[in-house]
């Protein structure tokens, strides 16, 4: 069937007598637009009511679901949306489901997933010990296995994840050690919005994330979580991700046990989460002692994705369940579709035409050959979903991403983005504002056209290009990527570069005194002409790194952005002055290398280590760091725009474009720090400047397709 | 540059200009030498120019790589070595000891090789026009009638091995050239194979239908990811490789560690990549590890049919990563 205008919106109830429904018409194939695929959808309220009445014939069954809730995005295998179309097409709707199915009155009319215990999936447990799964009484068993400690692989909507009682920290730390998962945070579902209330500290927004049908974790506050969530759940962090059931069969796992579940994705390690069943038991045996599955296919796999208020505003951090592959409404046209391939890490493709962009879910770390897999498949299924050949290719500009190799594979035309100017044209994407602006770039890492990491970056920017105004003064990266896994090596890079006299008697060389000599050396040869193993950075993410290692917060990571995380979490609150450092002085002009102005890093390094030998307490120095990053950031914005840009509502300079609102982007994954982020907004603001900031997309390399997407789309018009 | 890194920058560059320009069969497969049959003797024919610095390092100089370097490529060939040409190019002011002692060093690896330099040739360029000298070597060998080697005859359930510790040579002149505050006890792998690949031959043969020796390539540059990659290409077949399989010294995973370095991408100059037909994988690993230069020979993976065209790394964590063809220097991709 193919219902013009797409599928009603979740709560419009059933369609209004005398719309039209025209069967499929597959000869209509690629031609017009085709009905729209939504997103997976929490249960509903009406559903959970029916799952709760001991008179419904759906009475617990763990499959419920209606035209308003359900799976979606991940059983659908073509289009148009048909049962046939589904990994649902396997069974045989019985004749009163078929009947619901057919009464435009009914709550289920046209549900492509209805279904009930006479006709639908069955659930199964099956302990890793035994050799065939069982359908005698799965949820209690599974709950049972739980409540005596053990590990659950339990399927959900996008894939299988990994259960354990959240209090129990043994049970939390055996999770963690065969997962090969050191620290990363688990996220954690609560049966309800009071449990969540109980622990965190929630405000209206957060209330609104927790309980919509899209059902992210959601990013918190964690306030009352002794007793209930086991340290080793989330270590060194002052949040917490939480959700609440999202299928019925959560609902009534939830229900049998007697505290939150942690809830994490079913993999090994950075693998993607395992989504087929076979390929779940071979994975996950070695980690689960019982699955709890079941006979609905998972056709596309798909993460949970992860939000957060930040001062109010819904934030995402990972865009994927629930959300993917609604498009995002765009406020200009793309005028030849485009295809955007993403970054490396935690990459997402855009497709992108008309006046809408199609994000993928959460991909994931593209180095792993089933994440390549995922991405290959994952293009293929959304341009045939929605029916978008793409005539133009976008690219991160990055030579070894598996993503700039595969479309450089590609026969079409390519346009090859800069990483940070991605992530600024993703933010004014979200935001609908087309530039230019003043574009705010703190992440990790990525690819200069000069050849070195960038990752510090003040762009004057719009869609179609950006100039390199500022940036924080580069230093090498000694050991290259092994610099990232150990932060102590930035350090010995930031204090080299800072000319801190007698680095090796601070703690973080006497702590890494073995190799602090020989990584000095490597350091020292990032300046020579052709650095051997030590490419130079203008990263903010790697300066986070130095000082969260000098302050003895961490020497080494096991996940991206642990060492900043932890930095975070132990600033004190409040305002504990900053450190002598000041703004670049452009003077008016620009560098003629065109390489832009230096941010001094070297003078927050040395106010650190002046505290580091008074002995202020790490807290403090943590708060000043943040603070006199802060600060350096406002006033370098200020000063760009006072003497570079002419000053606020004043035309630019010759070779720049006006600068008629003062409006800053703040973009890149950096950001996900909110203390630094809510600093820098409030000065912005005191300063005159109207700030953008993140909400559909992340500000981290998930939201990096869409910039992409909207830079080619910008130059194609351009050249024509 | 990133021209010259020996991975895909490297390769396109001679793709576009040198296949194009030249195109001929014998060129086109890309192996180490070209074979070809003149009055019915086969004949293996290489060349190869040798850059590095500094000229000399623990294990070896930049004569003796010259003539391993070329004795390799025809014995990975499947050749027995005759004869080399060499050519020379000397920077003016080069000290005449510095090149008694490499004229020396060629010598004696001639001799162990079992070859002898019949011809060459001397140029000497300004100060500053060239580094210290480069040398290139151009060798004969004969390939005996029922050897058919090449890349492209990879199979699926071929054994993958190498006949020894990994990235010794790429290391050792790293940090010889002093520029890092490292001392490590380690010398380069350069050593002629001609020796070991015709006892390998010898026992397992490498006939054109049948089990056998299907491929051998000596890992320099780009290391022996860049000659997995190009198996994985030549014959349209996935490598999979079990990292706790791959010898690496200590000492090489040590200095890898601090340079941020993977092994598998660091130049060899007495190591050898061979597939070989499952049937005779047993065998083939006895020969090797009964020679001195392959006592320490693994099999590291596998061929498979699926993913063609890609090295596969099953890590220690059960996971499985891409060994992709570097493009230019390894510069860090992770965030
Ligand atoms: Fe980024
Ligand atoms: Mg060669
Ligand atoms: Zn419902
Ligand atoms: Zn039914």
């Amino acid at each position: 069937m193919d219902v013009s205008g797409g599928p009603a919106p979740p709560g419009a109830g059933p369609a209004a007598p005398g719309f039209r429904i025209a069967p499929s018409d597959p000869a209509r194939g690629g031609a017009g637009p085709r009905t729209r695929v939504c997103a997976d959808s929490a249960t509903c309220a009406d559903c959970l009511a029916e799952l709760a009445d001991p008179a419904d014939r759906r009475y617990r069954y763990p499959f419920i679901n209606c035209t308003n809730c359900g799976p979606r995005f991940t059983i659908i295998r073509d289009v148009p949306y048909d049962r046939p179309a589904t990994t649902m097409a396997g069974f045989r709707m019985c004749a009163r489901c078929r009947a619901e199915y057919d009464d435009p009155a009914d709550r289920r009319f046209h549900a492509q997933p209805v279904c009930c215990p006479d006709c639908g999936p069955t659930l199964r447990f099956r302990p890793t010990a035994a050799a065939s799964p069982t359908s005698d009484e799965p949820l209690e068993r599974a709950a049972g296995l739980l409540r005596g400690g053990g590990i659950l692989a339990v399927k959900g909507l996008g894939g299988y994840h990994l259960a354990v009682l959240a209090a129990d920290g043994s049970a939390v730390a055996t999770l963690r050690r065969r997962k090969h998962r050191d620290a990363k945070p688990f996220a954690v579902m609560v049966r309800d919005l009071a449990t969540a209330e109980e622990m965190c500290c929630l405000d209206p927004t957060a209330r609104l994330l927790l309980t919509g049908r899209r059902r992210p974790i959601v990013l918190v506050e964690r306030c009352r979580c002794a007793g209930r969530v086991a340290e080793a759940v989330a270590p060194g962090t002052g949040t917490l991700g939480v959700m609440l059931p999202y299928t019925p069969l959560h609902h009534l796992l939830l229900g049998l046990l007697p505290g939150p579940i942690v809830l994490t994705s079913g993999n090994i390690s950075d693998e993607p989460i395992v989504y087929r069943d076979e390929e779940a038991l071979a994975a996950l045996s070695p980690v689960a002692d019982g699955f709890l599955a079941h006979d609905r296919a998972i056709h596309t796999r798909l993460d949970d994705s992860v939000a957060r208020s930040v001062r109010g505003r819904e934030t995402l951090v990972r865009r994927s369940r629930g959300y993917a592959p609604e498009p995002l409404p765009l406020p200009w046209d793309v005028q030849r579709p485009v295809l955007a391939c993403g970054a490396e890490l935690k990459n997402t493709v855009c497709l992108a035409a008309g006046r809408r962009a199609y994000l993928s879910g959460h991909i994931g770390d593209l180095e792993n050959h089933e994440t390549l897999r995922s991405f290959v498949s994952g293009i293929d299924h959304l341009r045939r979903l929605f029916d978008i050949p793409p005539e133009l290719v976008a690219h991160d500009l990055h030579p070894e991403y598996l993503s700039t190799k595969w479309a450089l594979e590609q026969d079409l035309p390519v346009v090859g983005v800069q990483h940070h100017h991605a992530h600024i044209a993703s933010c004014l994407a979200d935001n609908g504002h087309p530039g230019p602006v003043l574009g705010v770039a703190f992440d990790g890492l990525g690819f200069g056209p000069d050849g070195t990491l960038w990752g510090g970056e003040f762009l004057w920017a719009d869609l179609a290009g950006f100039t390199r105004l500022a940036h924080l003064t580069p230093v090498p990266m000694p050991g290259g990527v092994a610099a990232i896994r150990a932060p102590w090596r930035m350090a010995a890079a930031h204090l080299l570069a800072a000319g801190v006299a007698d680095p090796d008697r601070l703690a973080v060389a006497r702590r890494n005194a073995d190799r602090w000599d020989a990584v000095a050396a490597l350091a020292r040869s990032g300046a020579a002409p052709s650095p051997v193993g030590a490419p130079l950075t203008s990263s903010v993410g790697r300066l986070f790194d130095a000082v969260a290692a000098l302050v003895g917060v961490r020497d080494t990571i096991t996940y991206e952005g642990q060492a900043a995380i932890e930095l975070e979490r132990i600033a004190a609150p409040g305002d504990y002055g900053r450190y002598p450092a000041s703004p670049p002085l452009p003077g008016g002009s620009l560098p003629p290398s065109g390489a832009g102005l230096l941010l001094p890093g070297a003078d927050l390094i040395r106010g650190v280590v002046d505290d580091l030998r008074e002995r202020v307490d790490p807290t403090v120095i943590a708060a000043r760091f943040h603070s006199t990053l802060a600060g350096l950031t406002i006033d370098t914005c200020a000063a760009l725009r006072d003497s570079l840009l002419g000053g606020p509502g004043a035309p630019g300079r010759p070779g720049l474009p006006a600068c008629p609102a003062g409006t800053v982007a703040l973009s890149g994954g950096v950001f996900g720090n909110l203390r630094l982020l809510g600093e820098i907004m409030d000065g912005l603001v005191d300063r005159g400047f109207t700030v953008l900031t993140h909400s559909r997309v992340p500000c981290n390399d998930g939201g990096i397709s869409l910039g992409q997407a909207m830079v080619a789309n910008a130059r194609g018009q351009q050249r024509t | 540059s990133a021209h010259g890194a020996g991975g895909k920058a490297t390769a396109t560059l001679i793709d576009a200009v040198f296949l194009e320009g030249l195109r001929n069969p014998l060129l086109e497969p890309l192996e180490d030498a070209a074979v070809f049959t003149v009055d019915g003797t086969r004949l293996a024919l290489t060349t190869d120019s040798f850059v590095v610095t500094p000229l000399f390092f623990p294990g070896g100089d930049i004569g003796d790589l010259a003539v391993n370097g070329t004795v390799n490529d025809l014995a990975v060939a499947g050749a027995r070595p005759l004869h080399l040409a060499c050519a020379v190019i000397l920077e003016e002011g080069m000290a005449v000891d510095d090149l008694r002692r490499i004229v020396a060093s060629m010598a004696r690896a001639a001799t162990d090789a079992g070859v002898s330099i019949v011809t060459g040739d001397t140029k000497v360029v300004q100060r500053g026009r060239a580094d210290g000298c480069y040398v290139t070597t151009t060798g004969i060998g004969l390939v005996p009638a029922d050897v058919r080697l090449g890349a492209a005859r990879a199979r699926p359930g071929d054994a993958v091995l190498v006949t020894g510790p990994i990235g010794d040579h790429g290391i050792t002149v790293l940090l010889a050239r002093g520029e890092l505050d490292i001392s490590a006890d380690l010398s380069s792998d350069t050593a002629p194979l001609a020796e070991l690949t015709s006892r390998l031959l010898e026992a397992v043969g490498a006939p054109a239908d049948g089990p056998g020796v299907r491929a051998m390539r000596d890992a320099t540059r780009g290391g022996v990811a860049t000659i997995l990659n190009e198996v994985a290409t030549a014959a349209g077949v996935g490598v999979i490789v079990d990292e706790d399989a791959v010898p690496v010294r200590p000492t090489v995973r040590g200095a890898c560690e601090l340079l941020g370095l993977d092994p598998l991408y660091v130049a060899c100059e007495g190591r050898m990549v061979v597939i070989v037909a499952p049937e005779v994988a047993e065998a083939a690993l006895a020969a090797l590890r009964s020679h001195p230069l392959g006592a320490d020979t693994a099999v590291i993976g596998r061929i498979a049919d699926d993913p063609p065209g890609m090295v596969l790394l099953n890590t220690a964590f059960g996971g499985t990563r891409i060994v992709d063809l570097l493009v230019g220097d390894p510069l860090p991709r992770i965030c």
